[in-house]
């Protein structure tokens, strides 16, 4: 082209006459969208309810990012010590550093401020937990398997910086809780072998607890983790995108697509729907469920500590193994290996590299490198299975040990049965889980089999003439001669009571439960006829 | 990604001639999405059934509509200034009913909008076709010559002096921010980490020679009888120099278990700390730093019968009696013990002092520690 050719208009094309039309033309003029914005609006996506989980998650981190800008506009993250003097009468007159008299003023003085701190910190809670549970979602139904190991992978580096990202949330107030939790902390640095006072000298800018570190840890907290987090999702989701959705297998649904709802509207309106139902309950749990009363705990001081005081339900993990692990400390040539480095570093090391790899190590050990879109049945995948409940187990034990003087006390246990208790069973019951599952697994698989095979059972008793008992079974599909079940076990749950046959919603035994539901005869007529081609369609269907 | 076109697209005119609902099936299928059926909730318009969903979705935006009022009402007129026990208690009302409310409001949107979705919008059960196979080999091939010939036209391979410049120069950038942020970070440990403010200090304190005067967490100097037997208090260098960063009290290494031993209790003490305790034979007094070796918390609780020193973060044990020895739990050092003076004050009392500082390092493990 050059220069001098004369200005077209383009092509005439039909005008769109209403102002929807008008500015979707505007914006593809400029932009040439319509393609692809069709592409996404009518995107598929399976429906199942354990793939809320990644959503509950992802819900959970924007309440985050909402209610954690609100409060940086009251918090301080100073270590400058004043003498307090806002509404808490009882706190008054008490020396504290900046950043715990701000979480004071944002519990008392800002209006409405403790809700907000509330719903955040249950909001913290909650993303860790629904990433927990939605990475055994993907474990135990396969769904890490080729090609989303990518995604396996991102997802851990999330639920790590979650919990990093946590610890640093609980750790800013400058309580007595946080306060200990970061002097463990600096500890487990300091038990790093060769580098480690030089790694916790370069965190707290010299010894514990110095004067700058608060300042980092907050620009970690607010600014350098959570943007790692947001990029993170944006390369998980869109890979979900780009690799769409896996999903269980079912009536003709196969490697090759995906079925369920399009983005838009429906899906858009239910996952929309979902995000303010998720809000709802952590407003609620802000609302209603007191959550870390800093008020209470007081101000740090090294030289106190609260007793029975528990961090955050994802460290305890830490906490349980730090207490497990017995008190071997190994001196060498003038140097010291302290104990808390083993539970604290290695293990943690370990577990996520197991985690990372095991996608890896079941594709070499049953040669599968195929594509999978379809998802397993947790029974029908029993070593996996076993193994997911063994290493679940073993986190239990872990967890409830990082409790264990809790339960002592409420139970009068003594606590070095406690202690003792969690070393054995850390041993024992991992191997036991595997065992126990690895037999459900296999009876319940075997019970499908069965009962594809004989039908379900009715519970109707029947007397032959013979005398003989026998009790009916309602074959599911075509019998042979025998009256054998002819259908095959295909990956999806087979039906095991009556009325799992015929569905009858609740809703719809309720409506017209107190008067019933007349219309008009015009109309109840339309409605059956509709019903009744309905009904031909889906049966001509089913024949084809 | 890869295009990959289903059928062919219908033409504008085949459009026009369309009703919407084929023209966005027709869209689905160029896209690859199939819509295998289709229904609308209620197939019949008008009926009751139909209205009375609609009007249930209706009242849900409706209650989170009136919550959201109630939420801006509760924010203002609900009272929220905290008062002391004994006085009206009203503040208590505000966080739940501010939450409640604003919980309510998004909830009731939140399920009207699910309801629209599920009650109202029609039923429809959709295809859409995958296409995670790898790239097709004419994609891959094609590719596969482009990075060759572009790595090709660089040059890289042929030219090796350019190659290692390079790669040097790219180790350098990456290297230097590295250098840059660590370096500015990092503070050699130096002995920062094996003493602590009882150190002796003959500039500070030169009546005692240099020995540090014990105090409370309020500055007041620490007194035999000050404790009952079998009592203990935390106590701390009395070093007082904020400007020079010097505080004792709320130095982290500073926390210190005074002990006074019940009579009839005797300590078997580590080698060469028998004469820590005060007074150097029998002694009724000993001292201990409070940081526990293990973790770092501060061993706080102490059970005078046993004469067990428990530590609440990981529940070590250390046995007053032996030296602050670990009996149990995760520790694995003992505590360090503070060796103990007394000097007459001015006053004519006696007051503790920290003879030296301790003779190992106080807290958790490290590598440099002996
Ligand atoms: C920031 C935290 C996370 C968010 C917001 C998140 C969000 C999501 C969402 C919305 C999905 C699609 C729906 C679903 O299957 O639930 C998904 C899929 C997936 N996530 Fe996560 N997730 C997170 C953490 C994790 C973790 C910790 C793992 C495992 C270690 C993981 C592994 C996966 C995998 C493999 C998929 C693909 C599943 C499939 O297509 O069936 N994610 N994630
Ligand atoms: S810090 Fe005392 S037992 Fe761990």
């Amino acid at each position: 082209m050059t220069t001098t050719s004369p200005v077209t208009n383009p092509p005439r094309r039909t005008q769109p006459r209403t102002p929807a039309g008008k500015m979707g033309k505007f914006v593809d003029d400029r932009l040439n969208v319509a393609g692809p914005l069709r592409k996404q609006l009518n995107k598929v996506f399976p429906d199942h309810w354990s793939f809320m989980m990644g959503e509950i998650a992802l819900y959970s981190f924007i309440v985050l990012l909402l209610t954690g800008t609100f409060l940086t506009f009251f918090f301080d993250p100073s270590q400058t010590e004043v003498v307090y003097n806002g509404r808490y009468v009882p706190m008054q007159g008490i020396e504290m550093s900046r950043a715990y008299a701000s979480t004071l003023d944002i519990s008392f003085d800002v209006r409405g401020g403790l809700v907000i701190r509330q719903i955040h910190h249950w909001a913290a809670l909650m993303f860790v937990a629904a990433m927990m549970i939605h990475m055994f979602r993907v474990f135990f139904t396969g769904a890490f398997r080729k090609p989303r190991e990518f995604n396996w992978l991102i997802g851990l580096g999330l639920l790590a910086l979650g919990i990093v990202e946590g610890f640093a949330g609980y750790s800013l107030p400058d309580d007595l809780l946080s306060g200990t939790g970061l002097r463990i902390a600096d500890a487990i640095m300091l038990s790093i072998p060769v580098v480690g006072t030089w790694v916790s000298f370069l965190v707290f800018g010299g010894t514990f607890p110095g004067h700058i570190f608060l300042d980092r840890l907050y620009i970690a907290h607010v600014l350098l983790i959570p943007g790692i987090i947001l990029a993170l999702i944006s390369a998980h989701l869109a890979l979900v995108v780009r690799q769409k959705h896996s999903q269980f297998p079912g009536n003709g649904r196969t490697e090759h697509q995906v079925s369920g709802e399009r983005v838009y509207p429906i899906y858009a309106a239910k996952a929309g729907g979902f995000f303010f139902i998720v809000f709802a309950a952590l407003a609620a749990l802000g609302a209603f469920a007191q959550i870390n009363p800093i008020w209470l705990f007081g101000p740090y001081q090294p030289s106190q500590v609260s007793s029975g005081s528990q961090p955050d339900w994802y460290m305890m993990f830490l906490d349980g193994s730090t207490r497990l692990f017995p008190s071997w400390e190994i001196r060498l040539w003038g140097h010291t290996l302290p104990p808390l480095f083993w539970p604290t570093v290695v293990l943690p090391g370990i577990l996520g590299a197991m985690a990372a790899l095991y996608p890896f190590i079941e594709a070499r050990m049953t040669r599968d490198y195929q594509h999978h879109n379809l998802l397993q049945r947790p029974r029908d995948v029993p070593v996996r299975t076993s193994l997911g409940l063994m290493a679940i187990t073993f986190y239990v034990v872990l967890f409830l040990s990082g409790g264990n003087d809790i339960i002592a006390h409420v139970f009068d246990i003594s606590l070095n049965a406690m202690t003792w208790g969690g070393r054995i069973a850390l041993l024992i019951l991992p191997p036991i889980a595997y065992a126990a599952t690895y037999r459900i697994c296999l009876g319940l698989q075997r019970h499908d089999r069965e009962v594809l095979e004989h039908g379900i059972e009715t519970g109707i008793i029947k007397v032959l003439p013979t005398g003989e008992y026998i009790e009916v079974h309602q074959p599911l599909g075509p019998t042979d001669d025998h009256g054998h079940g002819l259908l095959e076990y295909s990956g999806t749950p087979v039906p095991k009571r009556m009325n799992q046959l015929g569905v009858m919603s609740p809703v719809k035994l309720i409506r017209g439960f107190f008067y019933p539901v007349t219309e008009k005869p015009e109309l109840q007529a339309a409605i059956d006829e509709a019903d009744a081609a309905e009904t031909s369609q889906r049966q001509h269907q089913l024949t084809e | 990604m890869t295009e990959v076109n289903y059928g062919n697209s219908p033409s504008a005119d085949e459009l026009r001639s369309m009703s919407p609902e084929e023209a966005m099936i027709a869209g689905a299928e160029v896209d690859g999405v199939h819509i295998v059926h289709r229904r609308e909730r209620f197939p019949v318009r008008g009926s009751k059934a139909e209205k009375r969903a609609e009007r249930a979705v209706a009242a849900c935006f409706a209650i989170a509509g009136l919550a959201g009022v109630g939420f801006i009402v509760a924010f203002i007129a609900v009272p929220f200034h905290w008062h002391l026990p004994g006085t009206p208690q009203d503040f208590k009302y505000f966080t739940p009913a501010v939450g409640g409310t604003l919980a309510l409001m998004l909830l009731f949107f939140g399920v009207g909008l699910v309801l629209w979705a599920k009650w109202l919008m029609p039923e429809e059960e959709v295809v859409q076709d995958r296409h995670d196979d790898p790239s097709k080999v004419e994609d891959q091939m094609m590719t596969e010559a482009t990075l060759a010939v572009g790595l090709e036209d660089t040059g890289i391979r042929r030219r090796s002096v350019l190659l290692l410049s390079v790669l040097g120069a790219g180790g350098a950038l990456a290297t230097v921010p590295l250098v840059y942020l660590v370096g500015s970070l990092l503070k050699r440990p130096g002995t920062t980490l094996f003493h602590t403010m009882f150190q002796r200090n003959t500039k500070l304190f030169p009546q005692s020679k240099g020995m540090v005067p014990i105090v409370y967490s309020d500055w007041r100097q620490v007194s035999p009888d000050d404790l009952l037997p079998g009592g203990l208090a935390t106590v701390f260098p009395g070093v007082r120099q904020p400007s020079e960063g010097y505080d004792g009290v709320h130095n982290a290494s500073s926390p210190t278990l005074l002990i006074r031993l019940r009579p009839g209790q005797v300590v078997h003490p580590r080698k060469g700390q028998a004469d820590f305790g005060w007074p150097k034979q029998n002694p009724q007094y000993i001292a201990f730093s409070k940081i526990c070796t293990h973790a770092g918390c501060p061993a706080s609780l102490y059970e005078q019968q046993t004469g067990r020193l428990l530590c609440p973060c990981h529940q070590s044990q250390f046995d007053v009696l032996s030296d602050a020895k670990p009996v149990f739990g995760p520790a694995t050092r003992s505590l360090p013990k503070l060796p103990l003076e007394v000097l007459t004050g001015k006053d004519g009392r006696l007051y503790f002092y920290a003879r030296s500082d301790y003779h190992e390092p106080i807290g958790p493990g490290f590598w440099e520690r002996p």
